[in-house]
Formats: C-alpha cells, structure tokens, sequence
C-alpha cells in the first residue's frame, strides 16, 4: 500500500524495537565489561570461564536437558492420545487451564505436596516406604519444572499431530508397516516440527528457571537464571550478571537455530494437506 | 479413526490428575481451620475472609489488575500497528529482520528480559516502580500481540483494500472501516494473551519492580519463602475461579467470532 500510511504506523512500533529489543541487548553486553567498581575490564569473561562458571553452566545444562527430555516423554503420548478423543478441543483447553494458574501457586502447591508431613510422604509411609526428604533435591525441583512445562509441550505437539493427514498412517499399515516403524518412519518425523517449538520453549526457560530453584530446590540447584539473579538483585555486580546473560543469550540463539532450522519440513507438511 | 484403550485411557486420566492435583491442593486446603497443609481440621471461610481484610494484600491485587488491563490495552494498540507496518512492508528482508526482532523478547528468558530493563530503566533514569513495572508489561507484551494479528493480516485479500479505495474510501476508512474489522479476532487474541501474560509474570517483574510496588506474582513469591500461609492458598482459590471465568469467556468471543470471518461486519 501507499508509503506514508506505512511510515505512521512504523513509528510507535519502530521506537519499541529500538527501545526494548535493540537497546537492552546492546546495554547487557555493554555491561558485561565492566567490574564491580565500574572500570572497564575484560575480567567478566576471564572468570566466567573459571572452574565455578563452567561447572555452572554444565549442570544448567543437564538440569535442562532433563526436565525437557521429561516434559517431552510425558507429552508425546498425551497429545498423540488427545488427537484421539471424541472432544479433543475441550480435553485440550482442560489441559492448557493450568498452565493459566500463576506460576507461583503452582510451586507453593508443590511446598506442601512435597513437605515432611504432606501427602506424598504420607503416602511413602503408608506403601512402607517411610518418610523421605523430598523438598529441596533435584528431584523436586525437576519434577516441579516438568510439571510446569508440560502444558507447553503438548501444545506444539498436539497442533502438529492434529495436521498429520491420518490417510499416511493408514497407508503405512496397508502397507505392511508395524505400529512402531509407522511410527518411527511416518508420525515421528512427520510431527518433528511440533517436538521441536516444544523443545524450544521448555529448554530455554528451563536454563533460566530461578524462582523454582530458589523456592523448591532451596538453593541446592543453581541454575544460569539462578546465578544471573544473584549478581543482579543480591551482590549488585552487574558487570557478572550481564556476562552471564551474554552467554545465556548466546545458548538461547544457539537452539533456535537447532530447533527452528526446518521450516522447509513444515511447508512440506502443508502441502501434504 | 482407531479408538483408544482402557490402558490409554488410563494415561491421560493420570496425566489430568497430576495437572490439576496440586491447584485442588491448594483450594482444599484453604478451607481448614488449622494452621498448615496438612492436617484438615474443620471447615471454615476464616482466610478468604483474610484475604479481603488484608488492605495491603488487595491493593497489591488492584495494582496487578490495572497493570494488566493497561498494559495489554496499549500493547495491543502498538502491537496492531506494528502488525500492519510489517504486513505492508515491501522489502521482503527488511520484513523478515523485523519479524526476528519481533520474537527476540519471545523466546528470550524472563530473567534476561528483567535484568536488561532494570539496566535500561536505571539508565534512562525511570524510576522504578508502577511505571517501569506497567512500561516492560507493555513491551513484552506486544511482540505477542503481533503474532497473533499477522495471520488475520496474510488471511485478508488485498483485493478487499483496492475495492475499498477504488470505491472512495480514504485510507483512514480502509483502516477502520476494512482492516480493523476484519483482523477483529486476532485483536481480541493478543489482547487476551497480554492480559494473561501481565498476570501472570513473576520475573520480570522481580527486577523491575522497586521497594514500594509489588504485584500479586512478586507478593506470592515473598510470602511462599517466608512459609506456609493459608491466606495464599484462599487468593489461590479465587484465582483459580476467576482464572476459569476468564477461560470460558475467552472461548466464548473467540467462537462468537468465528462465525462473521467471511465478510466485514456493519
């Protein structure tokens, strides 16, 4: 259309993406090479590769590669097994309702779930097992994070499996084909796109995550969202913050290039349609 | 179709009751008259009653709703602009760049999106508190509202517009006679999503907010690491209503108005 349209419109939205896109990057990694005391150093990315960083980051890694890898074993099914129901838009919406509920309820929830005297350790003691301590491990807090995550795993997945032409699958039975090669061979690689924006939003959160760690794990779990809270909001060293969040910036653009990299199979999909 | 069996069945009923466990939890539990979550001693309305009396718990409550509604109006006004400004840009790469920057604040983490406003707020010397809190609900707010109008956009035919111009309408009238009317639906999504984004956000809001504002997120938090408290699990009970009204309403409009899609209304 006509270009001074255009130029109106632009103008609040332009003034946005400089303002909160552009800018707050630019001022993260800015910050990242100054100390403490406000002197330009390079000492940020010299101790952010120090043992104490490394590690940290290691098991931020594995923290989240867990819960996604957990999130996704718990909704793949659900969401195949949805796609199957006679109402499956209204079983759908029951499962995104949680997902609506504060964040925070849902982990003060776990707090007493997972409490010496709560239900679960009732419940351990009743099968004989006796009573165990539950809150503040790793197991907590990646079972509380999958919790979480889960109703934004099967959504993708949900939406990519609903798409899937349903003949395929039938042609691959008449075909021959067992339930787990149409599996491995038509459903799985036809829905992949699906697995993948799951992954995508449940693995980058998932390395940010510090109110659960802090609320659940009790500190025992530092994750790079736990540490870039620390530096902010407790020691004031912004300048290890920023750095932090530099890298943390750098890892998010690393996975959606790995996991958004294939629209081609996705246009490929529509046209199967 | 293949029906599923009882096994499956089974699955997805264990998957439903994990979900919504620990919410009727807590909503079960707000009505005891003991102390903790654990024991249920009688029944009784005592922390609901709490909560209404608790002035700083319901300004807090206030504070939160008027920053969602007012952030998700203006980032849905922005967003709907900016929608337009990319549906009609020409240069197919400047599109796409802007489209990338569009998802950044998407995809990035609560904490990076926190902590680099609290970076820029201190810079540009805003003071932290309803105003920084209200500016990053409508900035991270509006790159959502974009997504969910872009489609309404590319469903539209342009043969629509220069129907509309050729008849004599000025450009003002195609965008609010035409335009405006027709990406209806998505409006209302992204204007829903804002909301419950606003509502729902605790980390950004953690860096941003100063001493003297807090919204309900950023309370929960403080109060759940001071300990158990059932006046939490009685706000919880009420949310979860409203949460539900909300959801219902939702669906409502969002079915209301699938039906005119094919044809401008009035």
């Amino acid at each position: 259309m006509n270009k001074g349209l255009q130029r109106i419109y632009m103008l609040p939205y332009a003034l946005w993406i400089v303002l909160f896109v552009v800018a707050p990057i630019a001022l993260v990694l800015y910050y990242s090479f100054f100390d403490i005391t406000g002197h330009f150093t390079l000492s940020n990315y010299k101790s952010f590769f120090s043992s104490t960083y490394l590690t940290l980051t290691i098991s931020s890694f594995w923290y989240a590669l867990l819960i996604t890898f957990f999130a996704l074993l718990v909704s793949y099914p659900t969401a195949y097994l949805l796609t199957k129901t006679k109402h499956k838009q209204l079983w759908l919406l029951l499962i995104i309702i949680p997902s609506w509920i504060n964040l925070l309820l849902k982990t003060y929830a776990f707090i007493g779930l997972m409490g010496l005297y709560g239900p679960l350790n009732a419940f351990l003691e009743a099968i004989g097992i006796g009573k165990q301590q539950i809150l503040f491990t790793d197991f907590s807090f990646v079972f509380v994070s999958v919790y979480i995550f889960i109703p934004f795993m099967i959504l993708p997945i949900f939406n990519a499996l609903d798409k899937l032409n349903p003949a395929l699958i039938d042609s691959s039975r008449d075909l021959g084909a067992s339930s787990w090669t149409t599996f491995r061979r038509v459903i799985w690689p036809l829905t992949l796109n699906g697995v993948k924006s799951g992954v995508q939003v449940v693995f980058i959160p998932a390395l940010s995550l510090f109110m659960i760690t802090r609320l659940i794990a009790g500190n025992k779990v530092i994750t790079l969202g736990t540490a870039i809270e620390q530096q902010f909001l407790v020691t004031q060293n912004w300048g290890m913050g920023s750095t932090i969040a530099v890298f943390l910036i750098l890892f998010m653009f690393i996975v959606m290039v790995i996991t958004g990299g294939s629209d081609k199979g996705a246009s490929v999909n529509e046209k199967n349609k | 179709m293949k029906r599923i069996n009882n096994l499956q069945k089974l699955y997805l009923i264990a998957v439903f009751i994990i979900l919504y466990a620990p919410i009727f939890y807590l909503i079960f539990y707000s009505f005891n008259s003991g102390g903790g979550m654990s024991h249920f001693e009688s029944f009784t309305w005592e922390h609901y009653a709490a909560v209404f009396e608790d002035k700083r718990l319901i300004i807090i409550v206030l504070n939160t709703v008027i920053i969602a509604l007012l952030s998700a109006l203006l980032s849905t006004a922005i967003g709907v602009l900016g929608a337009m400004a990319i549906h009609f840009m020409r240069n197919k790469g400047m599109r796409n760049a802007v489209l990338s920057l569009n998802t950044i604040l998407i995809v990035s983490p609560d904490v990076i999106i926190g902590a680099s406003f609290l970076i820029l707020f201190t810079m540009i010397g805003v003071k932290l508190g309803f105003a920084s809190v209200l500016i990053s609900h409508i900035a991270f707010s509006i790159p959502i509202v974009v997504i969910m109008v872009l489609p309404k956009l590319q469903e539209m035919s342009s043969s629509l517009i220069d129907a509309a111009l050729d008849l004599g309408a000025s450009r003002r009238d195609v965008v609010t006679r035409v335009i405006l009317p027709f990406i209806q639906p998505g409006i209302f999504a992204g204007f829903f999503l804002a909301l419950t984004y606003s509502l729902d956000d605790f980390a950004v809001t953690f860096f941003v907010t100063g001493n003297g504002f807090s919204t309900l997120s950023v309370e929960i938090y403080s109060m759940a690491r001071a300990g158990i408290t059932l006046t939490i699990n009685a706000l919880s009970g009420l949310i979860f209503v409203i949460t539900v009204i909300l959801v219902l309403g939702y669906y409502a409009i969002s079915n209301r108005t699938k039906m005119p899609l094919t044809g401008v209304k009035k």
